[in-house]
């Protein structure tokens, strides 16, 4: 048992529902109290869908489960396939009918439909929506190929048969899905760089596709894994039984572009053009499609050297992310995690690279407190870690789904290719502070015009504790009865009252961004050498010992 | 209904003297798209300040109360989600060591709360994990400290607001037994609109007026024989019924939406206690006259419109009432998660005579009869609403209701504008 207040996903049948919502002539019998269908709103509201998710629920209450819940599946699962009419059922329960056994996938089998049934079968108490999307994306494609394997010792296809056959590379981009973050644009976008690279795209799925596409599937040359998080398990399986090669390189930022045309050419047999060629690991001439290079370049942009990052969300925007911000935007990544557990060794190692420990929770409190402790200036995650920051008064773009429905803007902003770089361009730097008005600040901050933790870009103005790196305390623990002094309280008071007045000057003249972060250093730095009083010597001294 | 010696004239369709019976009801057993439960906690842990919900379930349960509220505001809010693991579903013994151990760590998290409340979900409730137990267990390791409440907020049991009728329910032992003579308002109000109902009661002399549930969850009302009812929410049954069994007198009223409703239901607590007519007419006279004009704009968008209602929220039937007879919209059905005769007896004899009422659902069935009747303006749920608009049939979303201020004669105006916007805007924009 896991007390839980918040959760970045929801169940595995949500995952399920992402999939039939996502495709075409796909529905889904979901049997499942009532109350579930609380998750027809996600896409009704989040994505504005101006359709119904194609979900059939069962909606049994107690009075069902004295009597015949089984017959109350198979009439939903009949009215549903004479109702919609589709080409491909998924069937499946929810937590609460997991328990009472009734085994609707195995009922529907019985059936005698004449649809392809997918039975779904999604352990709701120790899976999540990710992989239950993964998991019915892998049974569905399985379901609808399974008259197509080819037989155990066939060769593998050459990756190479287009050229053979007289006609363009194929592939087909595997993963985007509704509630996904940027999932409709980044299809465009991709879309439209293949094709500057003469590569025909077979399939797109699910989002969009047909069952009757995914029948077409093996047509292609190689599977773009665009989502490891919905695709992954999906294309690792098509490797398996039909060969296809995977390019599994997300293209989301310059050198993830650019890596990406490289391993794509490759897979292909392509030859890699000019403009993708570096010399001595130098970019390539490729990569000035974009204005990020420039502009990152540009001299404004010197002030967002170093800028300490915090970076939560799901493991492909979370990786991606920290690599741009490392080695394309110069900013200093101070924390780097996410949810998604089934792909953590993926994340701990770009966490290692960066000389971080990748924090792997599902607990956005937990995640809420690593930013305040990292003294982020910016902070990159999911919607919940936009109002995590609120609180703490940091900027914040967010990157990755969860999503509000105010990330699914009605522009066109792709996270991938060379436009997805100029979309995370202007979203991960409008949030902050630009370069020549952080300037001036710092040389006006001592007129009396000024008002210390002024930022031109947060509407709110300056955050209550600038940035001492310590979560506002929840409004339910200030309404504590008064009078009563926690031990922290007593702690805290001790050490303030350390400090003297030129040392609390000093103290003020840090950036208030770090000023969090420098005091406590210095209590730290004073406790363990057991200082009666902090003045400004004391301040610069821990300076010194923490800078070592 | 009592005499209505203080009726008003009628403010719409005025009720004829005989009325002729009503079409049949049609009731409806399918799929039902209605929130359950669990979703009440969003209204009443902002009442309740110093309580904090558990619920006892699984993960959707607490993906539900995230969606369905919108919860993306808080520090750390009041409620929340033990997620049974599998390793509770395999003992029930260890399942409740490790409620017990998980409750103790958020009491030590969050010393302000003063009452608990573990709330049963549909997966608690199949496999018989008993919270009742639960909660007397834990009423004893934390007494003096925090009282520990337990009701159902399960799907299988409970639709939508009904979550609150439980959770009053299980309040309502600690109510201490008192015979004084009080109006005790029962349902969860916005504590503006509270505010203004006892100013108002406190101008027609009645001194002692409680609320249930109260805004601190310690200073419950007492309950006896001096004790007259009156519901400000329509989904109360077994709330009013029990508090009948302690001795209470359950006023009956139309529900205080609208001016006229607001009025009438004054007007039954003014009737309890022995109000003069003269002075009653004193007090509300200017009030209505305010309501009315705040009421006008709105009714000439509302009035000869025509509206479908489908059932989730349990206030269809008063809110139809308001609209039909203060704003003159015409009625195409209205629909209820279900039906209690006693509670919406007021209101149900002021709907037209030929209203169509359904209970329960078919949503396939009911959005099919939505689409052959065209009407102007649906009321419905949120997975619903956008895809009726992508058809070109505006909606008003009924969550809304549950968490605006709409009761009373003041906020008349603000609840017919709810209902009067998405029309206004259709107006507005030139877009094809």
């Amino acid at each position: 048992m896991e007390l839980t207040l918040w959760t970045y996903e929801g169940p595995p049948h949500v995952g399920a529902m992402r999939i039939a919502t996502s495709m075409e002539g796909v529905h889904y019998v979901l049997h499942a109290p009532q109350g579930d269908t609380y998750a027809d709103l996600l896409f009704t509201m989040i994505e504005r869908r101006g359709l119904r998710p194609p979900v059939t629920y069962t909606t049994f209450q107690a009075r069902d489960l004295g009597g015949d819940t089984a017959e109350l599946v198979q009439r939903s699962i009949r009215q549903a396939v004479e109702r919609f009419q589709p080409e491909a059922l998924l069937v499946g329960e929810s937590c609460t009918a997991e328990l009472i056994q009734d085994q609707p996938g195995a009922l529907a089998g019985g059936m005698n439909l004449g649809v392809p049934l997918v039975n779904l079968e999604l352990p709701a108490y120790s899976k999540k929506e990710n992989w239950g999307a993964a998991e019915t994306f892998y049974q569905l494609v399985r379901t609808l190929l399974k008259d197509q394997l080819p037989p155990p010792g066939t060769p593998k296809p050459s990756p190479s048969r287009w050229r053979e056959e007289g006609r363009r590379p194929r592939v087909n981009l595997l993963g985007p899905s509704l509630l996904g973050f940027r999932c409709r644009d980044d299809v465009l976008e991709i879309t439209r760089l293949l094709a500057e690279h003469g590569i025909d795209v077979a399939v797109v799925a699910p989002l969009g596709a047909r069952p009757a596409d995914l029948t077409r599937l093996p047509t292609a040359d190689a599977n773009v894994c665009l989502y490891p998080e919905v695709a992954g398990p999906m294309c690792s399986w098509l490797e398996r039984s039909f060969g296809t090669p995977v390019v599994r390189t997300v293209p989301i930022g310059i050198g993830a572009t650019a890596a990406f045309l490289r391993e794509l050419h490759g897979v292909l047999d392509l030859a890699l053009p000019a403009d993708l060629q570096t010399v001595e690991g130098q970019p390539s001439e490729a990569e000035r499609r974009s204005r990020l290079p420039w502009y990152s370049k540009s001299v404004d942009s010197t002030y967002l050297t170093g800028k300490r990052v915090f970076i939560f969300a799901d493991a492909t925007h979370a990786i991606a992310a920290a690599r741009i911000a490392s080695k394309e935007l110069g900013f200093q990544v101070v924390g780097l995690g996410s949810y998604s557990r089934e792909q953590a060794r993926e994340v701990r190692a770009a966490a290692a690279e960066l000389g971080l420990e990748a924090l792997i929770t599902d607990d956005y409190l937990v995640v809420e407190k690593a930013m305040g402790e990292a003294a982020a200036e910016l902070v990159l995650g999911t919607q919940m870690e936009r109002h995590s920051a609120k609180r703490l008064g940091l900027p914040c773009a967010v990157i990755s789904a969860p999503l509000h429905v105010q990330d699914v803007p009605a522009r066109y902003s792709p996270q991938m290719g060379w436009e997805g770089a100029n979309v995370i361009f202007d979203s991960w730097v409008h949030p902050l502070m630009m370069g020549l008005e952080e300037h001036l600040i710092g040389m006006f901050r001592h007129d009396f015009e000024f008002v210390d933790g002024h930022r031109s870009h947060l509407g709110d103005g300056a955050p209550a504790a600038a940035g001492t790196g310590e979560p506002e305390a929840a409004p339910a623990a200030s309404a504590s009865a008064p009078g009563t002094i926690t031990a922290a309280d007593a702690v805290r008071e001790a050490l303030e009252s350390l400090w003297t007045a030129d040392g609390e000057a000093e103290l003020a003249k840090i950036p208030f961004f770090v000023r969090g972060k420098v005091r406590k250093n210095t209590e730290a730095f004073a406790r363990e050498r057991g200082l009666a009083r902090i003045d400004a010597e004391a301040l610069y001294d821990a300076k010194a010992h923490f800078s070592r | 209904m009592e005499a209505r010696y203080l009726a008003i004239p009628s403010m719409g369709v005025s009720a004829p003297p005989i009325q002729p019976s009503p079409p049949d009801i049609l009731k409806e057993s399918g799929q039902r798209e209605v929130f359950c439960g669990l979703t009440s906690i969003v209204w009443l842990h902002r009442r309740m300040p110093d309580a904090f919900f558990l619920v006892v379930g699984s993960r959707t349960c607490a993906h539900l109360i995230q969606s369905a509220a919108g919860v993306m505001i808080f520090a750390e809010p009041r409620f929340g989600t033990a997620i049974l693991g599998e390793r509770d579903l395999a003992g029930l013994a260890d399942a409740n060591e490790e409620l017990d151990r998980l409750v103790r760590d958020l009491l030590e998290r969050r010393p302000e709360i003063r009452t608990l409340f573990l709330v049963g979900s549909c997966p608690s409730e199949v496999i018989k994990l008993d919270l009742a137990k639960a909660a007397e267990r834990l009423s004893t390791q934390l007494l003096g400290r925090v009282r520990v409440l337990n009701y159902s907020g399960s799907g299988i049991e409970t639709t939508f607001t009904q979550g609150e009728d439980n959770a009053l329910l299980a309040m309502l032992p600690l109510l201490p037994s008192s015979d004084e003579e009080q109006l005790l308002i029962v349902g969860t109000l916005a504590d503006a609109v509270e505010d203004r109902f006892r100013l108002i009661f406190e101008r027609l002399g009645l001194t002692t007026v409680r609320s249930l549930p109260p805004r601190r969850s310690t200073d419950l009302p007492p309950v006896g024989k001096g004790t007259r009812v009156l519901l400000a929410q329509p989904f109360l049954s077994a709330t009013a019924r029990a508090l009948q069994h302690r001795g209470a007198t359950l006023l009956s009223a139309p529900y205080p939406f609208g001016v006229e409703g607001s009025r009438d239901w004054m007007a039954a607590a003014a009737t309890a206690f022995g109000v003069p007519a003269d002075r009653f007419n004193a007090v509300l006279d200017p009030l209505v006259e305010r309501g009315r004009l705040a009421l006008a704009p709105h009714r000439e968008v509302l009035a000869g419109k025509r509206l479908f209602l489908l059932p989730d929220s349990q206030m269809e039937i008063p809110l139809a009432r308001f609209l039909s007879r203060e704003c003159g919209m015409e009625l195409v059905e209205v629909g209820t998660p279900y039906l209690d005769r006693q509670l919406m007896a007021a209101d149900l004899a002021l709907l037209p005579p030929a209203t169509q009422l359904s209970e329960g659902q078919d949503v396939d069935l009911q959005l099919e009869r939505v689409r052959a009747a065209r009407p102007d303006l649906v009321l419905c749920g949120l997975g619903l609403a956008n895809p009726l608009e992508a058809e070109g049939i505006a909606t008003k979303w009924s969550i809304e209701l549950v968490f605006s201020p709409i009761h009373g004669c003041d906020q008349a105006g603000e609840l017919a504008e709810l209902f009067a916007r998405p029309l206004r805007r259709r107006a507005l924009l030139q877009l094809s």
